[in-house]
């Protein structure tokens, strides 16, 4: 069983790696902890469970694909609504104002996805079904699964080629290393916060339209994420792509596996690991300070 | 002592204490119950503010004292039913409160800005997390359900607790809310309210005068989480069931939110935010289905437009309506 065990473990850490990584780079690039990160995944989970829903019949690739590019567009765009009318205004601003405005942002569109899609459950189990199973060492396990996984793996991928590679990434670094140096430097502040920003909200769009195969989209659905990825942020470190990584596997196995043998303690545990970093290492495993 | 007795703020202090104990006879006890959670919160909101205005850090997890206050409450009535009164339960509320804070607090004070955030808000979902896993001992999310309590040796046997709760127990609360407000006022005017502003204008400064920066932190700390503890013990009253809800970071949030819609630069603006919050609140609930989209809209309009809150806004409405010199001569 441990084999099924790590397996899920690393499930639950694709999520948590997709979900962590937005709101890391988010964090690192503008120093705002965003509280409404929860949403954009939620909205993600809603857009992805009604497109599935629209195009069950069709071909089930298809279907996914445009499941999921929907959700990524959609989250996409809320984050660009989010950062160019509200969040742009907040960046001089003091902690108390950027933590409660995205606490707002979290209210406001936790009842606009209830306006838009109802207040009821949306199943879309479809992509998941079609996908079968596999027998994995005389376990049955759920192709899906193994999909999310490589989904994350590749998100991860081209975040880092991204941020590593390309101009735009060095940009991006450059602002969370010294921020007014980069101005200084004559690096285009505004559309790379936007570009930042709207990434981040793609990437939790992308982990909430990829969650409702396996469970239903429902509303708040993006509160436990939020805190999970809090979780890893702060064992990983503020704006770190493999303290994100780290951080979601350490956070995916141990619940994987305190699940397993001592469900009580997942939750206390979880925060006990986060409290005892920020303790001996707030900055995290792999932040600067 | 004379300075104290005789200014404009005890007169409004007084008036509003003549308000508040007459309101029994004007209100109806619906929203005489209402008005008791506002004054419960109000006492947190006065607690959190004693960091956020007077030593400079914002706590996102100040659910977690309230919580501990009104869990010390439950359990008491719990574990030992034959010590249940209303000053022992108190009492309770008060020192385990004191007792958690201290614990979190000696952690938290080392840090500041958004980690000392961060880091208040983690401990806040650690307790939340244990209250709502210890199933056997503190009832799980189901929660405890908290009884009407003796009052200094009077029982109120038999009493409904809607009774309880518009008859004898508003008058407690109102005790309770002014000496809570009077002993913080006097706790930001002594020299330990001025130390602690000194730490929060200039860390590096304060310390270099002989102020122990972290160590005045901590005792800030404590006393605000002791508020919010006596906060919370006095609630679980008004409630009558407590859940591990209070601990999570959703609740902490909220208890920023008063404190801002209040006004947090003026020393009663959290009162009046925790009273208004309240209302608004269960005003938007009983209205609409999308009560958070009202209250989340507030929320942006006032961090965009109001940032004072309501009393900073009326303050600077009133500054700009009074003469240019009075103005110079009001300023802090």
């Amino acid at each position: 069983m441990g084999l099924i065990y790590a397996l899920n473990g690393l499930y639950f850490s694709a999520f948590l790696f997709l979900t962590a990584l937005g709101l890391s780079i988010i964090l690192g690039v503008m120093g705002i902890l965003n509280l409404a990160h929860g949403s954009l995944y939620a909205i993600g989970g809603f857009v992805g469970a009604y497109l599935i829903g629209l195009m069950a019949q069709g071909n089930m690739t298809l279907t996914l694909v445009g499941a999921l590019l929907g959700a990524v567009v959609a989250a996409g765009a809320v984050g660009f609504i989010l950062e160019t009318t509200l969040i742009r205004h907040m960046y001089k601003r003091a902690l108390e104002y950027q933590l409660l405005i995205t606490f707002g942002i979290l209210m406001l569109i936790e009842d606009l996805i209830k306006l838009v899609f109802g207040g009821e459950s949306r199943y879309a189990s479809a992509p998941c079904d079609a996908m079968g199973s596999l027998d994995i060492m005389g376990h049955t396990y759920s192709v899906y699964s193994l999909f999310v996984m490589a989904m994350a793996l590749a998100a991860g991928l081209l975040i880092w080629w991204l941020m590593v590679k390309t101009r735009l990434g060095i940009m991006l670094r450059a602002i969370e290393m010294d921020r007014e140096m980069a101005q200084a430097m004559g690096i285009p502040m505004r559309s790379l916060t936007i570009t930042a920003f709207v990434i981040g909200s793609a990437l939790a769009g992308l982990a909430g339209a990829l969650v409702v195969p396996t469970s239903p989209a429902v509303l708040g659905m993006g509160m436990d994420p939020l805190i999970m990825a809090f979780i890893v942020v702060v064992i990983g470190g503020l704006g770190s792509l493999r303290g994100a990584l780290l951080g979601s596997l350490i956070v995916g196995l141990t619940r994987s596996f305190t699940i397993a043998y001592f469900a009580e303690l997942e939750m206390p545990l979880l925060f006990l690991i986060a409290v005892v970093i920020l303790i001996i290492r707030p900055q995290g495993l792999f932040g600067q300070k | 002592m004379k300075k104290y007795l005789f200014t404009s703020r005890a007169a409004c202090y007084l008036v509003a204490l003549i308000i508040l104990l007459s309101l029994p006879r004007i209100i109806s006890p619906y929203h005489l119950t209402l008005m008791e959670t506002g004054l419960s919160m109000a006492i947190m909101a006065l607690g959190l503010n004693l960091l956020l205005r007077y030593t400079g850090v914002l706590s996102f997890g100040h659910g977690a004292y309230f919580a501990v206050g009104a869990y010390a409450v439950g359990l008491l009535s719990m574990y030992l039913p034959e010590h249940f009164t209303f000053e022992k339960a108190m009492l309770a509320a008060i020192v385990v409160s004191a007792l958690i804070s201290a614990l979190f607090g000696f952690v938290c004070v080392r840090h500041t800005k958004i980690f000392f955030s961060i880091l208040t808000l983690a401990l806040a979902m650690l307790l939340f997390a244990v209250l709502e896993k210890a199933y056997h001992i503190t009832g799980g999310s189901d929660g405890i359900r908290i009884p009407i309590p003796p009052f200094f040796g009077h029982e109120f046997e038999g009493m409904r607790r809607f009774q309880f709760l518009c008859g004898p127990y508003y008058y407690i609360v109102v005790g309770i809310f002014a000496a809570s407000t009077v002993l913080m006022l006097a706790i930001v005017n002594s020299p330990f309210g001025k130390a602690l502003q000194a730490t929060r204008d200039n860390e590096l400064r304060a310390e270099m005068i002989g102020i122990r920066v972290k160590r005045y932190r901590w005792y800030a700390f404590v006393i605000s989480g002791t508020f919010s503890g006596l906060s919370g013990g006095v609630w679980s009253f008004v409630n009558g069931h407590i859940t591990p809800e209070i601990s999570n970071w959703v609740f902490s949030g909220e208890i920023v939110y008063m404190v801002l819609l209040g006004g947090f630069m003026i020393f009663e603006g959290p009162i009046v935010g925790a009273l208004l919050f309240t209302y608004m609140r269960l005003y938007a609930i009983a209205t609409t289905e999308y009560w958070m989209l009202i209250i989340g809209a507030t929320l942006i309009f006032l961090v965009l437009a109001l940032p004072g809150g309501v009393t900073g806004g009326l303050y600077s409405l009133y500054n700009r309506l009074r003469p240019k010199r009075a103005q110079e001569a009001f300023r802090e």
